[in-house]
């Protein structure tokens, strides 16, 4: 961010070794923070991989496991998954957990991440996903907030480790067009 | 005052949004910067603003509800 003189803050004046971008923005996907540490970038890494994990794990542990599951079937499109699968691997056992149970195979971690065994959208004791709700009232929609921000700041830090910090230039906090323009007139 | 203690109990859900403010502001700012200390600077006034923001809407809509 520039300074009040106009020269540009002493972090804009870094040039940031991006490594390979495109290895990086994977990295990072695969593992919240990874692709800056493979940059050497630790700092950021590690404030990436604390702030987005923690959020994703305390949402996971708000709904007890069952906020984050892949199902589209019928009666239950699980949109919020795609928004969750943002932060990459911790993700992933939901897609096995699905698989599994359109094989009518039992989950294999203890029913977290597996999808409802039965929606039919109106109250019933058979549904499991009203049931979900019922039990933990309003931290299932706590839990599945809070694992979606997680996935979509991921989506911030794999931006930032393919193109690097997006900083402010002086033209575009201003609302006066550049000294050339003005030339121009 | 049962109402009230109700309303105040609901309230208490409201610190569920720290955690969620700190996050989203100390990554948003990482975004915008590279070294720490801009971060940490950066991360205060995106979280001052979610804050401000978010009591703006709680005072709107407690009065509505007051009101209506």
């Amino acid at each position: 961010m520039p300074t009040e003189d106009g020269m540009p803050a002493a972090d804009e004046m870094i040039e940031v070794d991006l490594r390979n971008p495109a290895v990086a923005a994977v990295w990072a996907w695969v593992w919240p923070g990874a692709g800056h540490i493979y940059q050497r970038r630790y700092a950021k890494g590690i404030l990436f991989m604390v702030c987005i994990l923690s959020t994703w794990f305390f949402g996971l542990g708000l709904g007890h496991g069952h906020v984050v599951y892949a199902s589209w079937t019928k009666n239950d499109h699980r949109w919020q998954y795609f928004c969750q699968l943002g932060v990459g691997t911790p993700a992933l056992p939901a897609i096995v957990e699905s698989q599994r149970a359109k094989k009518d195979k039992e989950p294999l971690f203890g029913g977290w991440m597996a999808p409802p065994k039965q929606v039919f959208n109106y109250e019933s004791p058979d549904d499991e996903l009203s049931q979900w709700h019922l039990k933990y009232h309003s931290f299932f929609e706590l839990g599945t907030l809070y694992t979606m921000i997680a996935g979509l700041l991921n989506v911030l830090a794999i931006y930032d480790a393919y193109g690097g910090p997006m900083v402010i230039t002086s033209d575009e906090k201003s609302d006066k067009p550049p000294p050339d323009d003005q030339d121009d007139s | 005052m049962i109402e009230l203690l109700a309303s105040v109990a609901d309230t208490n859900r409201l610190w569920y949004a720290l955690p969620l403010i700190v996050s989203v502001s100390l990554v948003y700012g990482a975004t915008r910067h590279e070294l720490m200390g801009p971060i940490l600077n950066n991360a205060f006034r995106a979280a001052v603003w979610i804050g401000g923001f978010m009591a703006i809407i709680f005072a709107i809509l407690m009065a509505i509800s007051w009101a209506v």
